[in-house]
């Protein structure tokens, strides 16, 4: 059978050109399409080798859906392909403009988990401030993607990769304080 | 159903492929007629087979209904709810032997093995006897050799127990094409795409398991967002707890432990089942146990009932509440709620769904059936004959390797869209080191004690190398039937890495092999005797007739060596008859036939001419 090659990136195996900024239904739709094409169930009375290509090519599908349909997960996929390096243990250094917050925030998770329930409150306050602030971060990689993709260059993705630390920090620091609050 | 099911059956017919679930409790097997899917009834007219089986003391396995009977009648050669073996290793099934009568034979150390009477089954044998039931049962009902199936299995099964369930269904003398998740195949049943595109909830407590899956559907397509779920919490566990009471009670007043008999255990089982059903449709009901010439009697009110299940069903809530966070959903964005498995009858369980999810579950089809009837959909979809539907499944477990200190490190995430893959590269650490052994887990936690062990790959026979130098991509693949596959390939050479899979749990690929052996060995034999048997009625039928002959004129009208000819005739059939050769005894019949051709057509004619005189013979 023929299909497309099993090899390059998911921008293309989707029908893109490489860009950051995808509509959510218009991927949704290439995906539900390709998947009626190269699905195994669709193979299932074929040849072992069409299965196989079946079975490799929705693997591939699948795997590319995943990273193209999370914006982080898309463009951190793009900084990987142009060599920046992108990886959890950046995450550990505290970005300076969040010093401050990160430090009230842990007398508050001591407090709390020293058994002093009035610290719920200022945690309470404090998911509201980072997730607030996580939804300014994803405005501003919105911004830099529509930029990337009028004029692809290494200082967008540069800026890029420092929004991106900046998020993961974010969305860790949201996750511990949720973790306690539950 | 008609205008909901767009059956195209054009597609060149290789057989029909029928789908089947294997539950805990009952098994059922199903297919696609012009109409829809359709559940195919036992010779006993009974759509639900007992996914119970009996190793009788002739050395038969009976499987079904028949095995029920035995389960009060020959306990120790009979075992049920096999599906909770599935997959398990000898060390971590303490929690089920406490609490159903496994009787797990000796040396069951690398592999499971059930004592049944003095034979001694994996669980995937035990299996097979209940899926080859099913298969007779189909291939009676449909007139045709049956050997494709899609088998369902609970959506949070781990990759052990869907290799387990595959065995089983190749140990049966099936090709399994797909392993379909319950959940998700109640869905297909329901055809809820056709009314609209939306996000499906579907909330399955069976007999031994609980799963809840959440799919979007858009124009056919069946995407699952997210699953969870227990594979051991279902009405078994319900039943359990109406049994300890019963037990305690009749201790007390009978001063006597009935579980010293394995036969009065499952005969207050089936009653505690009767009450638990009852009390679905009345507040109150009455569990009634004769044993001995004793009698215990006890009314059990459904409020008392709640009460004692209320932390079971309170079980199945947790992993809604994580299936709904993983969809990145919550309540309110469920349009609907499809409800599968018996113990979905249980008004507790309806009101508890309805109340977590805020929408009115559906429950128009059967729960027993609806998972059969979608597995014969997804058989559908797979022979070509349904072309507008599509399953999208994900993994139910993430899957890792382990890493320095215990820690698991995590490849492929839970929920991800099946088929997945994740490539990792390996490299040595010692100077001309020739293997690299890789632990496979699946599981959420991030310590490797804390996780399930699937396999341990061994890549075999690596170029000898500085250490640190060699760079070996290993390849982790998900199927479509949520099973792992592992390939390796030298990323210097390009040359292919041979894989040793040396699994955790369950069988090696010989060890099926050999059971599929002998299941065909025996497949033959059972043939071979119904051949003879089939030869020995035709036998009897011509011997009887020559007999009846032999008072007619006819008979005095034939020459002695044609009477001769036929005596010697019926002798050697008699010689052979209890030879266990079909073929010698048709060949006798034969001679017999060919000697009596005379004989046969003079008392025709004799008949014939009796007839025009009027006269009877």
């Amino acid at each position: 059978m023929t299909g497309p090659k099993l090899e390059g990136d998911y921008f293309r195996f989707f029908g893109y050109d490489r860009r950051l900024a995808l509509d959510p239904d218009d991927l949704q739709k290439r995906f539900y399409e390709l998947s009626r094409k190269f699905h195994p169930d669709r193979f299932a009375r074929m040849p072992p080798a069409d299965q196989q290509y079946a079975l490799d090519a929705t693997s591939i599908l699948n795997d590319g859906y995943r990273i193209l349909r999370d914006p982080v997960a898309r463009a951190e996929y793009v900084l990987k392909q142009e060599g920046f390096d992108v990886g959890e243990q950046r995450s550990k250094d505290v970005p300076p403009e969040l010093l401050e917050e990160v430090f009230e925030l842990n007398m508050a998770l001591e407090e709390l988990r020293g058994g002093d329930a009035s610290a719920r409150g200022a945690l309470e306050e404090a998911e509201k401030k980072f997730i607030a602030m996580r939804d300014r971060i994803d405005g501003e990689l919105a911004a830099l993607f529509l930029e990337h993709d009028a004029a692809p260059g290494r200082e967008t993705l540069q800026r890029m990769r420092g929004v991106l630390n900046r998020r993961r920090y974010i969305r860790n620091l949201v996750a511990e304080v949720q973790k306690e609050l539950a | 159903m008609s205008q909901v099911f767009d059956i195209d059956f054009s597609a060149a017919h290789e057989g029909r492929v029928v789908g089947i679930d294997l539950g805990t409790t009952n098994s059922l097997v199903a297919f696609l007629d012009l109409t829809g899917p359709k559940v195919i009834p036992g010779a006993d007219g009974n759509n639900l087979v007992p996914s119970v089986v009996s190793y009788t003391r002739d050395g038969e396995f009976v499987a079904g209904s028949a095995a029920r009977q035995l389960l009060i009648e020959q306990p120790e050669r009979t075992v049920y709810s096999v599906k909770r073996l599935m997959g398990r290793g000898a060390g971590d099934i303490q929690d089920e032997v406490a609490l159903f009568p496994f009787r797990i034979a000796p040396g069951s150390d690398s592999v499971l093995k059930l004592q049944l009477g003095e034979k001694t089954l994996t669980p995937p044998e035990v299996s097979a006897q209940v899926l080859a039931q099913l298969k007779r049962n189909a291939e009676a009902y449909l007139g045709e050799p049956v050997t494709q199936a899609v088998i369902t299995v609970p959506a949070y099964f781990n990759d052990a127990q869907r290799q387990a369930t595959k065995d089983a269904g190749r140990i049966a003398g099936l090709e399994v094409l797909r392993l379909v998740n319950e959940p998700t195949a109640a869905s297909l049943a329901y055809g809820l795409d056709k009314r609209n595109n939306g996000v499906v909830a579907v909330y399955d407590l069976g007999g031994g398991t609980f799963d809840i899956s959440i799919l979007r559907l858009h124009d056919g397509i069946f995407e699952v967002l997210a699953t969870n779920g227990d594979t051991h919490l279902g009405g078994d566990d319900i039943d359990n707890r109406l049994m300890r009471i019963a037990l305690e009670d009749i201790a007390t007043e009978w001063g006597e432990d009935l579980t010293a008999s394995a036969t009065a255990v499952q005969k207050l089982r089936r009653e505690v089942i009767k009450a638990k059903e009852h009390l679905s449709f009345v507040p109150v009901t009455r569990l009634e146990f004769e044993h001995n010439g004793k009698a215990y009697r006890r009314e059990i009110t459904r409020e008392l009932f709640e009460g004692l299940i209320q932390d079971i069903v309170d079980r199945t809530l947790g992993p809604c509440r994580q299936c709904l966070a993983d969809s990145g959903l919550t309540a309110a964005g469920i349009d609907e709620v499809v409800m599968v498995g018996g113990s979905t009858r249980i008004p507790m369980v309806r009101k508890a769904v309805e109340a977590l999810f805020k929408a009115k579950p559906h429950t128009e089809l059967n729960p027993d059936e609806v998972v059969a009837l979608g597995a014969a959909v997804q058989a559908g979809i797979l022979s070509g004959d349904v072309q507008d539907k599509l399953l999208l499944d994900v993994t139910p477990l993430s899957l890792g390797i382990e890493t320095m200190g215990g820690v698991v490190s995590k490849l492929i995430h839970r929920n991800s869209t099946i088929p997945a893959s994740a490539s990792e590269n390996f490299t040595t650490a010692v100077d001309g080191q020739r293997n690299v052994l890789i632990h496979v887990l699946q599981g959420e936690r991030e310590l490797v004690k804390d996780c399930r062990s699937l396999a341990r790959f061994e890549l075999k026979d690596l170029d000898p190398l500085p250490a640190g130098a060699a760079r070996i991509e290993v390849k982790f693949l998900i199927d479509a039937n949520g099973i792992l596959s592992v390939s390796a390939r030298d990323a210097r050479t390009g040359k292919e890495q041979s894989v040793e899979v040396k699994p955790s749990y369950g069988l090696t690929e010989d060890q099926v092999e050999a059971m599929i052996l002998e299941s065909v060995e025996k497949a033959e034999s059972d043939f071979n005797e119904r051949q003879v048997r089939e030869a020995r009625v035709e036998a009897d039928a011509i011997l009887a007739a020559t007999e009846k002959a032999k008072a007619n004129d006819a008979w005095l009208d034939l020459g002695d060596g044609e009477r001769q000819a036929i005596d010697v005739a019926v002798n050697q059939l008699l010689l052979v008859y209890h030879a266990g050769d079909h073929h010698l005894i048709l060949a006798k019949i034969d001679e017999l036939n060919q000697a009596t051709m005379k004989l046969a057509e003079t008392m025709m004619n004799s008949a014939v001419s009796s007839a025009l005189k009027g006269t009877k013979i």
